[in-house]
């Protein structure tokens, strides 16, 4: 086994440890537009590269729209791309994001997750990229500043690997991560380098069938987005499923090895799972509430409730066996939602959760809780009455209302 | 590493084609003459990156191509956006080692949508960002991709499908927009107007937008003969009569200073040789409604808007 590599404690916000994780991963092209609460990210960027700490071509565009063509058109050129975006600027990306996917350009994106307007909120919720779960980017949602920076830093090993070929979103919660410092164990540059490697492109046969690396070459004229009709375009969409199900595997192996040079892993890298295994009430999250529910967690427990957390860190591909495993044996659920599926009965988590449990052996309770909306805070008291709310299901054998509202005024 | 240029006829057909036969377009297309031309032009290896519209659509249909050189599409309003992230790319991998050519030039087409409308705000931010690229407007004035509708370059009293001749509205209400100066103000290095019958003057004009160091902006006049209801073998005469008629001027701005490029410049010094708006417009069914005696008045406005125009020209090439 390696020795895990020496590491540094620095003193970085969200933002600060994405940037930096950005620089030591010898990013070609960067394009991004400020948006708050990612701007801190495009910053701390600019000032690498004003002062010569890193190799890469800042390109400052003049909407997100751009930000993702140019990391896009970069990324199928043969360069390790990163842009950084939330809220509005994802939503005017929304067209953009399809068609990075479907180029298989494996951009790499920090969403410092925010509400969406109307009204106008610059506070954190993940409305924003929740609304892109369909556009076939992989999700990441992180706990705090420590993943974030690990994240990044895995996500161009995900990304550029072989058989996965897809952008990725690396989700922090705004403010709650993007702006509150913390402590961060920084590898040394060199160790990130050797992780993420060089960007590897696949070989594509030519019709004389001599094998050529897949980007814009003028030695190897390629025609890249094309217009695909009845015929094929299918067929496409179909392979992105593929290397979605491939990420699956690739997502765990990057986390297992990412553990041998750092010490640290979360979960297996797709669900991070905590006191589970006997739980009879357990709550899933996505993000950094986890922190929190952790800490209520440790108090019920030593209460002599069962009580566990699910988190789930990668969304996109949704982890389906593993969530089912985690959930199977426990008694009540509640999934939490910090975003609306308006009319659709229930959020995005809570939609996925249930939809996975009905191939359970056990069918639990499970309900669900829309939180924060707007940047709302979460209170510790407000975490444990769900726990309560769920033991009283448990007695009663009756869930009265399987959608609700924490911290909500009605 | 440039190709000698000799502008000659035989250079230009020896010359093998980036822009291959066996494409879908209309026949009499201007556009796909025009992206022929445009690519014997080139002066060595070269990457091309199109907005969504006609001349990509012909080209690209899954799994043919009519590019023999590395060629982009991803979206409608971002052909400059593409191309920055080309460049930058390009930049970078040379510094560190990762590409062998010595340098790659890169071509940005759209069309008028493309470019006037929903393509301006990114090709705006690339010329203001310095982009070293050739962005290349082939305009047909109007979506004909989706079947004739007006864009910011529709001219004046056209009819197209959203701006039809009826029995209140006589076509288009407004003018064409200045696109070739507007990029002139972005005090570029580069800017030029051409038409497919002045070829020559054309394939100089792509050399110089590829020579210059930073953005160039090459506005291309491109007859459809669906979209204006024109005869499918007169879509060259109709790229003469245009700039005969100064309705498309010829004239290129370097580092902001505007010259008339000859066919024009020979009109300006025999004022007598401008044929009348007239001359151009009969024969396209887009105009015909203008020909009839309740429109006079409209197609009198559209001398007087040319002739404006023209004068408004010569005032900033300084000639008389």
């Amino acid at each position: 086994m390696k020795s895990i590599a020496k590491q540094e404690v620095m003193a970085l916000n969200g933002d600060e440890a994405v940037a930096y994780a950005a620089k030591q991963s010898d990013v070609d092209v960067v394009a991004a537009y400020p948006i708050t609460p990612q701007t801190i990210i495009v910053e701390k960027f600019s000032e690498y590269v004003a002062n010569g700490e890193v190799q890469t071509e800042f390109i400052c565009t003049e909407s997100e729209h751009s930000a993702l063509t140019a990391c896009l058109a970069a990324s199928v050129t043969g360069a390790r791309t990163f842009t950084a975006s939330a809220s509005a600027g994802l939503a005017l990306m929304h067209e953009m994001l399809f068609v990075t996917s479907g180029c298989r350009a494996p951009v790499v994106m920090a969403i410092a997750n925010r509400a969406l307007s109307a009204p106008l909120n610059i506070h954190g919720d993940q409305s924003d990229s929740m609304a892109e779960r369909d556009s076939g980017w992989i999700q990441i949602y992180v706990e705090n500043a420590q993943e974030v920076y690990d994240s990044i830093i895995q996500a161009f090993r995900i990304a550029e690997d072989l058989n996965v070929l897809l952008p990725v979103i690396v989700g922090l919660d705004g403010f709650t991560l993007s702006h509150t410092l913390e402590n961060v164990k920084v590898l040394v540059d060199d160790v990130v380098q050797r992780f993420v490697g060089t960007r590897q492109l696949p070989d594509v046969l030519t019709h004389e069938g001599k094998k050529v690396p897949f980007k814009l070459d003028p030695e190897s004229p390629m025609t890249m987005g094309p217009i695909a009709l009845p015929d094929y375009y299918f067929e496409f969409k179909r392979q992105q499923e593929e290397a979605m199900k491939n990420a699956l595997a690739v997502i765990q192996k990057v986390n297992s090895e990412y553990a041998t040079v750092s010490g640290r892993s979360y979960g297996n890298g797709l669900v991070d799972v905590y006191c589970l295994e006997d739980a009879e009430v357990a709550v899933v999250c996505v993000g950094s509430t986890a922190g929190t529910i952790k800490t209520v967690v440790d108090e019920l427990r030593q209460e002599g409730v069962k009580a566990g957390l699910l988190r789930i860190r990668t969304f996109r591909p949704l982890p389906v066996e593993e969530i089912r495993r985690a959930l199977e044996n426990v008694k009540a659920v509640a999934v939490m939602d910090k975003s609306m599926s308006f009319g659709g009965n229930g959020g995005a988590v809570f939609h996925e959760v249930r939809h996975v449990l009905y191939d359970a052996k056990a069918h639990p309770y499970v309900v669900n809780y829309i939180y924060g909306l707007g940047g709302r805070d979460t209170s510790p008291q407000e975490l444990r009455a769900i726990y309560e709310d769920l033991q009283r299901i448990l007695q009663t054998k009756r869930v009265e209302k399987p959608m609700q509202y924490l911290g909500l005024r009605e | 590493m440039t190709e000698e240029w000799k502008f000659t006829t035989k250079d230009i057909a020896e010359k093998p084609d980036l822009f291959l036969s066996g494409h879908r377009a209309c026949a009499g297309c201007g556009p796909a003459t025009v992206l022929r031309l445009i690519m014997k032009a080139t002066r060595g290896p070269t990457i091309v990156t199109e907005a969504t519209g006609c001349m990509e659509v012909v080209s690209s249909i899954y799994p043919y191509t009519s590019w023999a050189t590395p060629w982009l599409h991803t979206a409608f309003e971002n052909a400059a956006a593409n191309a920055s992230g080309i460049e930058a790319a390009l930049k970078i991998m040379k510094k560190k080692g990762r590409i062998k050519q010595e340098h790659v030039d890169v071509i940005a087409l759209a069309g008028d949508g493309g470019t006037y409308d929903i393509g301006i705000q990114a090709l705006s931010g690339a010329v203001e960002r310095g982009h070293d690229f050739l962005f290349v407007l082939y305009d047909n004035e109007a979506y004909m991709n989706t079947g004739i509708q007006r864009s910011g370059g529709t001219p004046l009293g056209a009819a197209t499908t959203t701006s039809p001749a009826g029995t209140v509205m006589p076509g288009k209400l407004e003018p064409k927009k200045p696109i070739a100066e507007i990029m002139v103000a972005h005090e570029m290095p580069y800017v030029a107007t051409a038409s497919p019958y002045y070829w020559r003057d054309l394939l100089s004009k792509v050399r110089k937008g590829l020579e210059v160091n930073g953005p160039a902006f090459l506005h291309v006049f491109a007859p459809c003969p669906r979209g204006w209801r024109s005869d499918p073998a007169k879509s060259i005469e109709y790229s003469k009569l245009a700039v005969e008629s100064c309705v498309f001027p010829l004239w290129e701005a370097v580092n902001g200073q505007c010259q008339l490029s000859t066919p024009s410049k020979l009109i300006a010094l025999a004022p007598q040789k401008k044929k009348p708006v007239k001359d151009y417009l009969q024969g396209q069914g887009r105009f015909r409604h203008l020909l009839t005696p309740q429109n006079q008045k409209l197609l009198e406005e559209i001398q007087r808007l040319t002739d404006e125009r023209w004068q408004r020209l010569l005032k900033k090439c300084q000639t008389t």
